[in-house]
């Protein structure tokens, strides 16, 4: 144990564990309120299509995954007013239309696949200076919109009819926060995966859902829900060798089931029925 | 007296259907208008325009002296109080009254900005006025109908307008929510010398204040002018009929 604390690279894992759970806490927060979970799906399989690309082209896969996020992020909210269609439809067509280019890029590679496949899966055990760099970064601008715009936010997460008849800048709102969404699947595309964020995403935040009616407390319970997988996540991964990604998506369906079983609200709610 | 709002054969349309049609009117500052119809005749459109909410594919829309234009209209919403039909809101959802009827003062408040002990007391005096002060930490989708809408009504008074829309706020409540919905109306319309458009298909909705009526159908309006004129046996026969 006294070499595990002493290596750098246990605690950029800790670094990692904590940023990204924060980090997709956060953005989860606003996907469960806005009632898009699917938008973590989409978000994740562009970023992955864009690292495929990126490794085909000789770009920076991260770079142009978060190119493809925002692009993603830019067309949902649009298609879905332009074409007057239900986010949750526009978010299914951007989700196949990703799927689709992520796997032609699979196929027009040459040679092994494996670093393509790595952005999937992710691993948080290998994590590198850089990969925390861009984690922490990522971590400040999602916390600092959130401390800046916070009371906007939440007329725009309420409703965003209301909040757009009240004379706030909604749709400047709802597009920043769908591209920090993708943003930060981007920043943890190499420690967690495309695949396996989406349940970072939306089972921290269902969790804190459930206990609590404050919003500002539901940020925090979800961003402190997020953190506990990561780490326990590493954790058990550590004692039994056990995969982290998976154990990371295990420990936040665990922590929803029982924030789902003490919740006060269903107790309430049961209340009011007898 | 000047013009609050002012359209100019204003037409709207969702693919195929057109839900308003040439339409031209205008109503004057502290005008209680109401807009009655049945369903399907327009009257949300109509107040979604006003407010800039709504798309115009033609015609002019002018709203507090000012030409509605994509640029401008944020600012001007922030004058236009709207008190949506009664939208359903989850039990669970984590927002509690007072912070509803905060988001009032948003628009006014501005981004980067902090709230003020001035918007505090803003927020607390319409909260008073409309009789909701005991349900300010009451999570919003916790409240009866009438609450919802009194707290909607508080949050649209928060925002300090010159206009004031109304679409259905009585529609599901019982008669003496009704009454006490209009009530509050007829105030708050008095007291902070408001224009007031209110949109209804329950003729005895319309509170007595209502001075000038506009009658809509299949997108059209069929008939406008004063209370006396319009709310007679015969023109309401003939905008119910076949509608």
């Amino acid at each position: 144990m006294p070499d595990l604390l002493n290596s750098a690279l246990f605690w950029r894992q800790v670094a990692a564990a904590v940023l990204g759970g924060a980090a997709c806490g956060t953005v989860g927060v606003w996907v469960i309120m806005m009632r898009i979970p699917f938008v973590g799906v989409a978000m994740s399989h562009a970023a992955f299509a864009g690292a495929v690309y990126g490794l085909l082209l000789g770009v920076n896969p991260l770079l142009a995954a978060a190119a493809a996020c925002v692009i993603a992020s830019v067309l949902i909210g649009p298609l879905a007013e332009r074409a007057d269609v239900p986010p949750n439809v526009s978010i299914g067509i951007i989700f196949s239309l990703v799927l689709g280019l992520a796997f032609l890029g699979i196929g027009l590679m040459t040679g092994a696949r494996t670093k393509a496949f790595s952005y999937i899966w992710g691993n948080i055990l290998v994590v590198s200076s850089q990969d925390v760099l861009v984690m922490a970064l990522m971590t400040a601008v999602v916390l600092g919109f959130l401390l800046l715009f916070f009371k906007e936010t939440r007329a725009v997460l309420f409703d965003r009819e209301v909040a757009r008849a009240v004379g706030i800048p909604e749709r400047a709102l709802f597009f920043a926060m769908l591209i920090l969404c993708g943003l930060t699947v981007t920043a943890n595309l190499n420690t967690i995966g495309g695949l396996l964020i989406f349940s970072l995403i939306v089972n921290p935040p269902s969790a804190a859902y459930q206990l609590t009616y404050r919003l500002s407390t539901m940020f925090l319970l979800s961003a402190c829900f997020g953190v506990g997988s990561c780490l326990v996540g590493l954790l058990v991964s550590y004692l039994t060798d056990a995969p982290s990604g998976a154990v990371i998506i295990i420990a936040s369906s665990v922590c929803f089931g029982l924030a789902l079983a003490f919740s006060p609200k269903r107790r309430r709610a049961r209340l009011q029925i007898t | 007296m000047s013009c609050a709002v002012g359209l100019k054969r204003v037409s709207v349309s969702y693919y195929h259907h057109v839900a308003l049609s040439d339409v031209s009117l205008s109503f004057h500052k502290g005008d209680f208008v109401g807009v009655i119809g049945p369903n399907g005749a327009g009257k949300t459109t109509l107040l979604t325009i006003i407010n800039g909410l709504g798309r115009v594919r033609a015609g002019e829309v002018e709203i507090l002296g000012q030409k509605a234009g994509c640029g401008r209209f944020r600012r001007l919403r922030q004058r236009i109080g709207y008190v949506p039909q009664n939208i359903n809101v989850d039990p669970r959802a984590p927002v509690n009254c007072r912070e509803a009827v905060m988001m009032g003062r948003l628009g006014r408040i501005g981004v980067l900005r902090s709230v003020t002990a001035g918007d505090s007391q803003v927020v607390d005096r319409m909260m008073k006025l409309t009789g909701i002060m005991h349900l300010s930490d009451r999570p919003v989708g916790q409240i009866s109908g009438g609450e919802r809408q009194k707290v909607a009504l508080a949050r649209a008074l928060a925002q300090e307008p010159d206009v004031l829309l109304l679409d259905e706020p009585t529609t599901n409540l019982d008669p003496l929510a009704v009454d006490e919905m209009k009530r509050l109306v007829v105030r708050a319309y008095r007291e902070f010398e408001l224009t007031v458009v209110m949109v209804t298909h329950q003729l005895e909705h319309l509170p007595e204040a209502c001075n000038k009526v506009v009658m809509m159908k299949h997108g059209r309006i069929v008939a406008s002018g004063t209370r006396e004129e319009m709310l007679v046996p015969e023109k309401l026969g003939s905008l119910f009929a076949d509608a």
